[in-house]
């Protein structure tokens, strides 16, 4: 038994103060807390928060967290964690956890103007049931949708896109990673034709060269800002080049810092391109073995309502991916344009930091890692600038080695492990199959023992359409599963939240907590988190990792899984499926989707034995059989062999997590590159077997000026971002008291200059306004973030001042991603 | 300008009735303090408790108490409900304005509304930028416990500092643990740090790591017969001692 010296002295302390007292006191808090230690259990799992992955150790002792640490042994994060994570034992325990059901009430009825009251799960599901059943009977299909999580775990996302796309034939299931990755999806697939980084973490221990394209990793990727801190003061050759519309944390350590005006990093990455050619430094045999050029076409809108003036004369708005091949001479030509002193013109970054930043892709002898997350996905033309970077990658040759290549980091925990390889997106199956294409619905159908032309081939309603339909009133039983969507998405007062309280709808919403969209759901179920349930996750180095279930859900609450998988009983296939598909294959007729979906003699083929002895596995003891594996080796079938390689389940129960594709037992650190990538022909040299002829796509894409722009009203670009201190809405991290007390309330972000015109200063509550909507909150013009001129930036973490009242709903047209970093403001005295 | 006018009267009465129970309570606690036998401790009780911060201005301990009529006119002018009146129960000295920072700390109003209401002079009317005021220092008095020095991302102090980059700045250092992983160290500059204690209220740890506390109890000071080479040249613009030929020189077995 060890007393520190503290301990012991406190601990000695009381003892005395007791005697003094005449008191025997049972223990004393340090003997307790010691002896305790011996019997705390131990095990892993993946961090709850963003998309780097860290390695946590859960300390449980009699059905409680008491304690968690960072892994020591963890590749990923040796023992380290960030605020947040350093919090993460007092996530489950708000003392507003939701326990039980709660139904919008009138004297003892359903009623969507009625009080939440305390329902049983039967009730629940009973009138959720006959709301999915109504909108099946009346609309059809498409009048059923769901909002899922790029925080569900792998099988609540396979789970639920299944049940969608094949129990109620709707593909309106979108995560909210739409608001999220979905451009550096659309990215990868335009350039690559497959998803996800090619590169991993490792490169950030050996890269020349760090070049930030819109991502402030110092708050938003903590450990990996210090890994990549740890590179710049080990090696003095090593630079570091920023790029953001405003000042930030990641800019301390930059050695060049480009502050560039809003959507003008387009007119940059092309000069770069440009420079690069005009230089003679483009790496002319990978580009001619390895590359096609195309030109993609422009007039492409801003993915608004088609009645916004914006859409109307949008002439390739509805084929907005379209390309069509050119040579390196039209490119060069085309990128031409672009010369130093036009960059500079439209972005105000200085020629001369543009031209270092250029020189430092151009040297032929720096490794290069660009790095990025929301400022670029989150664009009008998320998906363009992402290819543009991949330009300057492809040109240089510079990528799928180690410490070269560019590297789209994801914000959530399992953005890659659960909505981008699933496929839980509108348009997606599993391991980047398309609804749109017959081959790829006729795998999936095969996989799941369904008849011909179950899966329907039109992408389902996208995020932000999901929110316009509601409104519409076109989509009118709806399920939000493991996200805040009113208080995320754009727009909200005029986009969200009228479709949520629109009468014709039944609005359903899942979440530990009651959040700003449970209360304004018609029906709330009380959900298990985090380490309350077996899971796994993927994070942005193609790292999957798995937990156990190591506590108890509180009261009546219950996983995703779960409550998918239940809900599932509710439906007879007659009542979901039309009698033709049923007749293809009548051994289903009576059944219901969950014996079609899951009982299906592969997710329920593993018995209750093989989990692990000593945990709790609630849903698999529910329903009686290792359901979780089961739905993980079903779903793994897509991949395996087909260059999205899972590892066995067992293997994941026991390792630190592993980087796919995962071939012969071996991870993947660096894909499409000979030596390193187990599905690269060899004396290929490098292989991007994503597109047909394994070449990767070089595009022509001009700049293109954003949807909303300041104006003599509206003077003020709004940015929009997260802090260190926050997860997203703040749902889990405002409940822990030491956060919250950290950063209580969002403030505007504003240039002294700025805040001293309109008669402010810092402190002082400001209105903040623009076409859609307002809120009052604090100045602050010396803080973390310094904006320039003409900029603000408010976090949306802050659940009693939504900033997205204020954001605009114009999204990237291919990737169809909010644009939440920019939109038109003023500010006045409040 | 309504609503200012609107706050400040809600204050008003606030203060009245604090001000009135302030006086019965003192008046209570004569009788309180003989009956229990602990006069003795009350006469003794003058300093300033360690973790009991004067409002911005305040002189040096002696004259701020010989100058301060325990008005509470400072504390009503407070915005933020930083400062307040010692107590009889606690300790210190009754009726003079302080605050804790790990509880409500010092908001930096520009404008210090508690130094212009101040009558005596109690708070120096000198002090008009305050970001010159030194109502104490933070002082990051544990390294064993700061998540920082452990090579945890948290900075919180750091960032909630309203003098940020200047009253503390993070020192970039390599986690030999780990091998790969910098540690980012916030470092105190006692020329910048108002004491206005944010850093200690937003600490995250269950005991705060970084504590305001009294300048002349932290500060060292240098002595005299010494001058730091480096401060002087800088401050000079140049050397100080200018004939010193300052030429590379040949060295054996090397090119000049």
């Amino acid at each position: 038994m060890k007393l520190t010296r503290r301990e012991y002295i406190k601990s000695n302390a009381i003892a005395a103060a007791a005697a003094a007292a005449g008191i025997t006191l049972p223990t004393t808090k340090a003997l307790a807390e010691t002896q305790g230690d011996e019997s705390i259990r131990w095990d892993k799992a993946p961090c709850r928060f963003c998309g780097t992955g860290c390695s946590i150790l859960v300390g449980t002792q009699k059905g409680r967290i008491v304690a968690t640490q960072g892994d020591p042994d963890a590749p990923v994060n040796k023992g380290l964690n960030c605020i947040k994570g350093y919090f993460l034992s007092k996530i489950p325990y708000g003392r507003d956890r939701l326990t039980q059901p709660l139904l919008r009430k009138s004297n003892g009825v359903y009623d969507k103007e009625g009080e939440f009251t305390p329902v049983s799960w039967d009730e629940a599901f009973d009138i959720m049931a006959e709301k999915w059943k109504e909108a099946l009977r009346k609309k059809g299909p498409t009048s059923v949708g769901m909002f899922g999580s790029g925080q569900w775990t792998v099988w609540e996302g396979y789970a639920a896109s299944k049940l969608y796309k094949a129990g109620f034939r709707s593909n309106n299931i979108d995560p909210n990673a739409r608001h999220c990755m979905a451009s550096a999806v659309a990215g990868f697939i335009r350039t690559f034709g497959i998803d996800e980084p090619m590169g991993c973490y490792d490169d950030l221990d050996q890269s020349d060269t760090f070049v930030l394209w819109g991502s402030n990793m110092a708050e938003m990727h903590p450990i990996l800002w210090s890994r990549l801190t740890n590179r710049r003061l080990s090696a003095k050759h090593v630079r570091v080049a920023v790029l953001s519309t405003y000042s930030h944390r990641s800019c301390d350590l930059a050695d060049n810092e480009l502050i560039f005006k809003p959507q003008s990093d387009l007119a940059i990455a092309n000069y770069i391109a440009n420079y690069i050619i005009q230089n003679g430094a483009v790496n002319e045999e990978f580009v001619a073995k390895h590359t096609n050029f195309r030109k993609g076409v422009t007039d492409i809108g801003y993915g608004l309502r088609p009645e916004h003036p914006k859409e109307k004369g949008a002439k390739d708005a509805g084929n907005a991916k379209a390309s069509s091949p050119i040579d390196f001479e039209e490119f060069k030509a085309f990128v031409s344009d672009y010369t130093v002193e036009k960059a500079s013109q439209i972005s105000g970054v200085p020629e001369r930091n543009l031209e270092e930043l250029a020189k430092l892709y151009a040297d032929p002898n720096r490794t290069v890692m660009s790095l990025w997350t929301m400022g670029m996905n989150q664009h009008t033309r998320g998906t363009w600038v992402n290819n543009l970077v991949y330009n300057i990658h492809l040109l240089t040759g510079k990528i799928s080695m180690p410490g070269n290549g560019p590297f789209s980091l994801t914000g959530q925990p399992s953005a890659c492990g659960t909505a981008r390889e699933v496929g839980t997106f509108a348009h997606r199956l599993p391991a980047d199959l398309v609804v749109m294409k017959k081959p790829h619905r006729d795998i999936a159908e095969k996989r799941w023992q369904l008849p011909e032309g179950t899966i329907p081939a039109k992408p389902g309603y996208h995020a932000v359409l999901q929110n316009r339909m509601l409104k519409d009133g076109k989509l009118n039983a709806y399920w939000v599963m493991c996200n805040n969507n009113v208080q995320a998405s754009a727009n909200m007062l005029e986009e969200t939240l009228p479709g949520y309280r629109n009468p014709e709808n039944f609005i359903v919403v899942s979440d530990p907590y009651p959040t700003v969209t449970a209360q304004a759901a018609d029906l709330v179920l009380p959900t298990a988190m985090w380490v309350e349930k077996e899971g796994a996750y993927g994070n942005a180095e193609r790292r999957t990792q798995f937990w156990r279930q190591q506590i108890s859900p509180p009261g009546g609450a219950r996983s995703d899984l779960w409550q998918l998988v239940e809900f599932a009983k509710r439906f007879k296939v007659e009542e979901v499926w039309t009698p033709e598909l049923i007749e293809k294959m009548p051994e289903y007729k009576g059944k219901t989707l969950y014996d079609i979906l899951f009982a299906n003699g592969e997710v329920n083929k593993f018995p209750l034995s093989e989990i692990q002895e000593g945990y709790e596995n609630e849903e698999a003891q529910h329903f009686g059989y290792y359901i979780q594996k089961g739905l993980f080796e079903e779903y793994a079938g897509f991949g395996r062999g087909h260059k999205h390689d899972l590892g066995d389940f067992d293997t994941y129960h026991k390792v630190r997590g592993m980087r796919w594709p995962v071939v012969d037992g071996k991870e993947t650190l660096w894909r499409f590159k000979e030596g390193s990538d187990p599905y690269v022909k060899k004396g290929a040299g490098f292989e991007f077997y994503g597109k047909p002829d394994g070449r990767a796509w070089i595009f022509a894409l001009p700049y293109q000026p954003p949807a909303e722009e300041p104006d003599f009203e509206y003077d003020l670009w709004l940015c929009t971002g997260r802090v260190l201190e926050h997860w997203h809405s703040g749902s889990m991290t405002q409940r822990v008291p030491e956060l919250h007390r950290a950063f209580p309330d969002t403030v505007i972000y504003m240039h002294p200059d700025d805040a001293k015109k309109r008669g402010l200063r810092r402190g002082m509550n400001a209105k903040i306004t623009s076409r859609r909507g307002e809120i009052t909150t604090r100045i602050e013009t010396k803080g973390r973030n310094r904006p320039p001129r003409g900029l603000v930036f408010v976090p949306w973490f802050d659940a009693r001042r939504l900033i997205n009242k204020l954001t605009l709903d114009a999204t990237c047209p291919i990737s169809k991603e909010t644009d939440f970093k920019k939109c038109a403001v003023k500010i006045s005295k409040a | 300008m309504s609503n200012k006018e609107k706050k400040g009267g809600q204050q008003q009465e606030g203060i009245t009735r604090r001000v009135f129970l302030g006086e019965t309570a003192r008046g209570a606690s004569v009788a309180t303090l003989v009956g229990v036998g602990l006069w003795a401790k009350a006469e003794t009780a003058h300093t300033l408790p360690l973790r009991h911060i004067r409002p911005p201005g305040a002189l040096v301990e002696q004259d701020f108490l010989a100058k301060c009529v325990r008005c509470g006119l400072c504390v009503r002018s407070c915005p933020y409900d930083t400062l307040r009146l010692g107590k009889v129960e606690e300790p210190g000295v009754v009726g003079t304005p302080f605050f804790k920072a790990r509880e409500i700390p010092c908001e930096m109003c520009e404008d210090i509304p508690c130094v212009v209401a101040c009558p005596t002079g109690a708070l120096d009317k000198g002090l008009k930028n305050i970001e010159k005021a030194q109502m104490g220092l933070a002082v990051l008095a544990d390294q064993e416990t700061c998540l920082n020095f452990l090579g945890l991302r948290c900075e919180v102090c750091y960032r909630v500092c309203p003098v940020m980059d200047k009253a503390i700045t993070l020192e970039r250092l390599q986690n030999k643990r780990t091998g790969r992983h910098a540690m980012f160290i916030p470092v105190v500059h006692s020329d910048h740090c108002t004491g206005c204690g944010k850093c200690e209220r937003a600490c995250v740890l269950t005991e705060a790591a970084i504590n305001i506390l009294p300048i002349d109890l932290v500060k060292g000071k240098m002595g005299k017969h010494y001058r730091l080479g480096w401060v002087e040249k800088e401050k000079k613009g140049g050397p100080l001692a200018p004939n010193i030929i300052n030429k590379p020189l040949g060295q054996w077995g090397l090119d000049p």
